[in-house]
């Protein structure tokens, strides 16, 4: 009971339990589940479908943050490798043998890796600029925040690019075994990411860099290097993101994919439990912490709170839950509820 | 010589949470001298020049400015009565241009009520005037930082003389420069010492020193040694009031050198780095222990450092048994069988939120790389090895490292280098910080393991401690080796080679 009450992720399964709670109370609706045409459909469902593209780039930027950086540039990476995936595959109508198809301009599947690719490189870049340029990470990573949302903006002409190839929707709107398909991506990034940093020393070197980079360099480890990979492996979550979004929505909006989104990544690191200050990370806390900004946003909705105010009411929330998260705060509270009894035997 | 006492401090005292850093110290400063502060670490020097700048208050004593009592409260305040510091670290704004630098937080105002705007041309026209004192003719409207450190220097200094100064403290000003870099900060002392300026300067290099002060002020454990004149304080009396106890003269380990004869395992020639260290020869065998013996800034840390391939040298080069090597990085080190333990344990060697368990395995898997993990079994089974050998006082290999005492901390970064199985292991004031039954045993462990083959490379502010446990010494002065010993050398000996032609 005791290593359950000290255990690191125990405050966000509890916050998301109470905003499923909640939600449950003003939606009486909420767990309900159908099955039709051999899919799941339910508000749950939904959750964790939306949850999935931030899930992904915040998996990318715990990695990042545990080395004491961060990464504002990941929105700006779902943008471009949305942009450059919906570029490539196109889709054109032609009439073939009588029938009219859509056909993509190049095979999905190079679009698919050229998307990543680039992606990749955003992350590289990014990477660069941190451990071999030695520039803050929050300036480095603006740069291509910046730079890169007009990249994005210049692919895509200003417009919104849609897509006509059935094969890609897949991505974002395909159901596997009656679940979503962006589901399974995000979990089997997050189960890869969670074997690499466990059964590699991965996990120890980044820990290690986040907490003492001077010591752990004279300890031996290729500080630069591994920062340079970890940055990179952010990129291409963002570009997955990227991917995903533009999958679901069908299309590639340059002007707003992503926005805002490095905010939100950050934010679901912060509210799993990973300190900004590097070192210990959890990625389950932080994909947690996905989850609960997607629950939050689909409570706001469903308890109808009015369009205008949802901001201040999702502000309000989060500024509750990081509170919950600090042991100091709860430890004042503790002081302020036990001292009072307490004071008699003293 | 200037004979007018301008700074004069009687009886300053200051106590930090119990411990005496200054006790009873009278001090005073010349117009037109260059005074040097000197004395170990530890010795009060810090906390003397902190209370005379109105950094700390002192706890007892006076402070007069030609002959008026003064109680600076702050840094500002003690600008304001005409003393100026310019400490080691550069500490303007590199973002700023030279002329604002000197100016920051008394710019020349110009308009309504003089109120609003800086005046731009009136600022620089101070700043290069304030300069031209310096001899330096520069660009005052280029950012600072597009201006080496030596140029920086003289910028601090001149924005210390800004405000009609009539005492400037340096503190360690020659850290960072090289030597005509040196040569020039000191053509520029000695032209305010000329209009009479009284300055007072803090060095650990003893040539420096010697170059250029008049007179000398030795603090040792807080206490005032004595103030003489430079011509009265030869290198060797300079020393022994320093250090300031009877220095031993036999040592104990008597003279084991024979066993380490072997070809050399390490061997620099003419190794070093501008700026940092000075060319030096050096060679290691295995089973042998060798000291460093050398004050603080002799370039002890420097060599370490490069031998271990955290700064790159420049000149000069390396071989391990027998070939050249050149480290760019510690991991090349770690792989030719080198280890080393930083002066700095907790900026350095510990990763502190890490477990003992996690922070003993570390270099080892650093050198394993990532895919070759060694299991949290495999780890335990190391770390309870070393906790046992070592002696290492934890709860638990579980335990943060950040928990333990700073001798178990110690320990854990030695057991981190012999889980690796070193050849060669390079050692900076391992024993510094921690407790007397800690050191004994860590001196002991490191004698064992040469025994058994290591080759170590002592290095100590302690002498006492590099006398006793060296087959050789290496001695070092102002970044530069001025000899070697055979390890059953006295004390003495070797402050002698130290100050020797200092």
């Amino acid at each position: 009971m005791q290593r359950l009450l000290r255990h690191h992720l125990l405050w966000p399964v509890v916050t998301l339990v109470l905003l499923l709670a909640v939600n449950a109370a003003f939606n009486p609706g909420f767990w309900q589940l159908q099955w039709r045409d051999g899919h799941l459909y339910g508000s749950v469902v939904d959750i964790l479908n939306r949850a999935a593209p931030l899930a992904l780039v915040a998996l990318g930027m715990t990695l990042v943050i545990a080395t004491r950086g961060i990464d504002i540039s990941v929105g700006a990476t779902v943008a471009i490798a949305a942009a450059v995936a919906a570029l490539m595959i196109g889709g054109e109508l032609v009439v073939k043998d009588g029938v009219q198809t859509h056909v993509s301009r190049f095979p999905m599947s190079v679009a698919i890796v050229a998307a990543l690719a680039v992606a990749a490189l955003c992350g590289l870049w990014n990477g660069l600029l941190v451990a071999k340029v030695g520039m803050q990470p929050i300036i480095a990573t603006l740069i291509l925040m910046v730079a890169g949302r007009g990249a994005a903006q210049l692919l895509t002409g200003g417009q919104i690019i849609t897509v006509y190839y059935a094969p890609f929707f897949f991505l974002g709107n395909g159901f596997l075994l009656g679940l979503p398909f962006a589901v399974f991506i995000a979990a089997a990034v997050w189960g890869a990411l969670h074997l690499l940093v466990t059964r590699t020393a991965l996990g120890l070197f980044i820990q290690s860099i986040g907490i003492n980079p001077a010591a752990a360099r004279l300890a031996g480890l290729h500080e630069r290097l591994i920062t340079v990979c970890v940055y990179t492996f952010c990129g291409l979550a963002a570009g997955v993101a990227g991917l995903v979004i533009s999958s679901n929505v069908k299309s590639a909006d340059g002007n707003n994919a992503g926005m805002l989104m490095e905010l939100d990544a950050i934010l679901a690191v912060t509210l799993g439990g990973t300190l900004l200050t590097g070192g210990r990370f959890s990625l389950a806390g932080s994909v947690l912490g996905a989850l609960i900004i997607q629950t939050l946003t689909s409570t706001i909705y469903s308890i109808g709170v009015p369009p205008e105010i949802n901001m201040v009411v999702k502000a309000a929330v989060v500024f509750v839950v990081m509170l919950m998260q600090s042991a100091e705060f709860r430890a004042a509270v503790r002081g302020w509820v036990v001292r009072p009894a307490a004071g008699g035997v003293r | 010589m200037g004979s007018t006492v301008v700074l004069e401090a009687r009886g300053l005292t200051r106590r930090f949470t119990g411990v005496l850093a200054l006790s009873g110290v009278d001090f005073s400063l010349r117009a037109g001298e260059i005074h040097a502060l000197m004395g170990q670490n530890g010795a009060g020097k810090s906390t003397l020049i902190k209370v005379l700048t109105g950094v700390y208050p002192p706890d007892a004593g006076t402070l007069a400015l030609n002959g008026e009592p003064i109680q600076p409260a702050s840094p500002a305040a003690a600008q304001r009565l005409g003393i100026s510091t310019v400490y080691q670290e550069v500490n303007l704004c590199p973002n700023l241009s030279v002329a604002e630098n000197i100016f920051a937080g008394r710019y020349p105002r110009k308009g309504a009520a003089g109120l609003w705007r800086i005046d731009g041309s009136r600022m620089q026209q101070g700043a290069r005037a304030l300069l031209a004192r310096l001899n330096l003719d520069i660009d005052v409207t280029r950012l600072l930082a597009s201006y080496p450190v030596a140029v920086q220097q003289m910028v601090a200094i001149a924005r210390a003389l800004g405000v009609d100064a009539k005492v400037l403290i340096l503190d360690e000003p020659t850290s960072s420069l090289d030597e005509q870099e040196v040569e020039r900060l000191f053509a520029v002392l000695r032209r305010l010492r000329g209009e009479g300026m009284a300055i007072l300067f803090v060095t650990h290099f003893f040539e420096q020193m010697y170059a250029i002060s008049d007179r000398i002020t030795v603090l040792r454990n807080g206490e005032l040694v004595g103030e003489y004149l430079k011509t009265d304080l030869p290198p060797a009396a300079l020393i022994t009031a320093m250090v300031g106890r009877e220095l031993s003269a036999a040592s104990g380990r008597n003279a084991q050198a024979a066993a380490a004869t072997g070809p050399a395992l390490l061997e620099a020639r003419g190794f070093g780095r501008r700026g940092m260290l000075n060319p030096v020869d050096l060679s290691l065998r295995r089973g042998e222990v060798v000291g460093v013996g050398g004050l603080l800034g002799s370039g002890r840390t420097e060599l370490a450092r490069l031998l271990f391939g955290l700064d790159r040298s420049d000149s000069g080069e390396l071989q391990i048994d027998g070939q050249r090597a050149r480290f760019e990085h510690p991991a090349q080190a770690i792989r030719h069988g080198l280890g080393m333990c930083p002066e700095e344990r907790k900026l350095e060697g510990i990763v502190a939120e890490l477990s003992v368990r996690e922070n003993i395995a570390l270099a080892l898997q650093a050198r394993l790389g990532i895919w070759n993990y060694l299991s949290s079994a495999r780890q335990k089974e190391i770390a309870d090895r070393f906790v046992k050998a070592l002696g290492i006082k934890t709860p638990d290999i579980d335990t943060p490292v950040a928990l333990l005492s700073g001798g178990n901390q110690q320990k854990v970064v030695l057991a981190r280098w012999l889980a690796t199985e070193p050849r060669l292991l390079i050692l900076d004031e391992p024993t510094r910080g921690i407790d007397v039954a800690a050191k004994q045993e860590i001196m002991n462990e490191i004698l064992a393991l040469a025994r058994g083959g290591l080759a170590v490379l002592f290095i100590s502010s302690e002498m006492d401690e590099v006398v006793r446990v060296s087959d050789r010494i290496v001695v070092m002065r102002d970044r530069s080796k001025v000899g070697e010993l055979p390890g059953n050398s006295s004390e003495q000996a070797v402050y002698h080679l130290i100050a020797a032609e200092a």
